[in-house]
């Protein structure tokens, strides 16, 4: 079989296994959710709400439990763990000097990228999947599979809020690729593993700030920290699509410029050292 | 495999902002030549072999690997092999798992070689532990395993040898030895020249990035001329005598000899005026001059074991246009 992206992919997924910043990341995937459950289930009794979405339904439903995650989880955790692989996955081949190896076997430098990019990808699908459906297992075990109050107020049953949450899910992945694509980027600039992986963080926290300084109120619909919220569209009724297609374009016009100028750095880069 | 050669190099040049790494290199490597990359360190041997595999992209120039352009194409690579520098692994995977992983990304019936491939380079035993535990000679032997799974018609190693102890000197001279005997061509860059000289039949010696001498190293010591070592009952007419015989170079009288390099047809005739002249030889032997004082002579600017005058450095040649 001639080797092609799905060689690539494959065996970045295989070494992914045998490092532990890979088991770093789904662990606090998922112990995340259930530290949370347990601080709720010490709260039980105080019966007080926060003042963020599905705050007061933490209780009520354990389905709420993954939508409040995503909610703290953009801050910085799941852009961290994000940026642990994607900002790792060139870098490193930089830092064991096996860039030269792999790059004097029988496959292109594009398609190297290509398959990189994805297992990068899909190891942040993976945590963000894997930390939704720990939320949703002891958020539920915590609160009850019950169904869920929108914020348009209407009630959701338990079903149709678990695909709504799924569903919601698949929304946050559009700005997670978009810090994949900044990972990826400062990974083939950087060449360093740390300075990629805090990079990329830096780079998610600086949209927040932007969001947060007075006079740039403006500039809020096209930050890419807000749209880590659009997956709220889908707990309106009805659904309220505007968010959700602001958020492809946005993290498009972030991402794909990223994702560009890494692959042309990657492509045209010389291989002088290791 | 196309009749081009497996390598050719034409106006390579590299540089490094005001640095100029490589300058105008052009060398050819003909199949089944074991091929000695030589020159000291900083002479631009490393980069060089990059650019061959496709690694760095040169400032200028061009290189041809069966015909084929290694810059633009990694299909370029078809039928090649080696590493530069040390070959290197993924430390948390065993060194088989790291063939498997190569292996896949080389295809067309990689995987299947592996086993032979361990075998070749005596690392079966080793083959399940983490290549982090392996020691430098293992990496290099892995390295050359790593090659061997592509089943290269052309084997580029940069300095294979380096780092290994004796023992693993001469197994890694014997593992080239075998290879270049079942019909492979091989590139190798050395500091070792002992192992070039016993290895190689062609050379290229680069200094300051520019190629100094390519050709045969046995044509580069016939060009050296051979010194001889002269005593006689009476050196200081013998002396007076090799000074004035046409043909004799470099002579000089050095701790009760005469030394001067010549043709062997010119020494018969120096033997019959010494006779005239009333010198009798005690003791005339020849001295070929070795690649390591060839390799000095030309690479370095002190005084050198061997007279500049003999060696004869090729001048530079208009390199003919590659085919593509």
């Amino acid at each position: 079989m001639n080797p092609g992206i799905g060689t690539v992919y494959r065996w970045e997924l295989a070494k992914l296994r045998y490092q532990k910043r890979t088991y770093l990341g789904l662990g606090a995937a998922a112990i995340v959710p259930i530290l949370f459950v347990v601080a709720i289930h010490f709260r039980h009794h105080d019966r007080h709400g926060g003042d963020f979405a599905f705050a007061t339904y933490l209780t009520r439903s354990g389905l709420a439990v993954p939508l409040v995650i995503m909610l703290f989880g953009a801050v910085w955790m799941f852009p961290l763990i994000t940026a642990l692989v994607a900002g790792d996955i060139f870098a490193s081949e930089d830092h064991n000097g096996t860039l030269k190896t792999i790059l004097t076997r029988s496959l292109e430098r594009q398609q190297i990228f290509a398959g990189k990019a994805l297992a990068a990808l899909s190891y942040a699908i993976a945590a963000i999947l894997l930390d939704i459906t720990v939320a949703v297992i002891a958020g539920s075990i915590q609160s009850g599979f019950h169904s869920l109050e929108s914020l348009s107020g209407t009630i959701v049953s338990a079903p149709k809020a678990l695909e709504l949450v799924y569903a919601s899910m698949a929304v946050y992945l559009m700005p997670i690729a978009t810090v994949a694509a900044f990972g990826l980027l400062l990974s083939a600039i950087t060449r360093n593993s740390a300075a990629a992986v805090v990079g990329t963080l830096m780079i998610s926290l600086l949209f927040q700030l932007i969001g947060i300084l007075p006079g740039l109120g403006g500039l809020q619909p096209y930050l890419l920290s807000t749209q880590f919220n659009a997956w709220q569209g889908f707990l309106r009724t009805p659904i309220d699509w505007s968010p959700i297609v602001r958020a492809a374009w946005v993290c498009a016009m972030y991402g794909v410029p990223a994702l560009v100028a890494a692959f042309l750095v990657f492509l045209r880069r010389d291989v002088a050292g290791g | 495999m196309t009749e081009a050669p497996p390598v050719e190099v034409r106006g390579l040049e590299k540089l490094y902002g005001e640095l100029r790494a490589v300058d105008g290199v052009d060398l050819t490597v003909e199949h089944g030549d074991v091929y000695g990359y030589l020159g000291p360190n900083g002479a631009g041997k490393t980069t060089s072999l990059r650019m061959m595999l496709g690694l760095i992209r040169p400032s200028a120039g061009e290189v041809r690997l069966f015909g084929r352009d290694p810059t633009a194409t990694v299909e370029a690579l078809e039928g090649v092999a080696g590493f530069v520098e040390a070959p290197t692994f993924y430390p948390y995977l065993t060194g088989r798992r790291n063939l498997e992983l190569l292996a896949a990304f080389d295809g067309h019936g990689a995987p299947g070689r592996i086993d032979a491939a361990l075998d070749t380079v005596e690392l079966t035993p080793r083959a399940g532990d983490r290549v982090g535990g392996y020691s430098h000679g293992m990496k290099q032997r892995l390295g050359i395993a790593a090659a061997l799974l592509r089943d290269p018609h052309l084997l580029i190693l940069d300095e294979p040898a380096t780092g290994l102890d004796p023992a693993g000197m001469r197994d890694m001279r014997e593992l080239i030895r075998r290879l270049a005997d079942q019909g492979m061509t091989v590139l190798l860059s050395s500091h070792l020249l002992a192992e070039v000289e016993e290895l190689c039949n062609r050379v290229a010696i680069v200094r300051s990035g520019r190629i100094v001498y390519e050709g045969e190293i046995a044509q580069l010591k016939r060009s050296a001329g051979t010194t001889y070592r002269l005593r006689t009952t009476d050196n200081e007419r013998a002396l007076a005598v090799c000074q004035a015989q046409p043909g004799l170079n470099a002579v000089r009288s050095d701790n009760g000899h005469i030394s001067f390099a010549a043709e062997e047809r010119v020494v018969a005739g120096l033997s019959e005026a010494l006779v005239r002249a009333g010198a009798l030889i005690l003791a005339l032997s020849p001295e070929t001059a070795t690649l390591e004082h060839l390799f000095f002579t030309l690479t370095e600017d002190a005084e050198p074991a061997v007279q500049p005058e003999t060696v004869a450095v090729p001048h530079p040649v208009a390199a003919p246009e590659l085919q593509a």
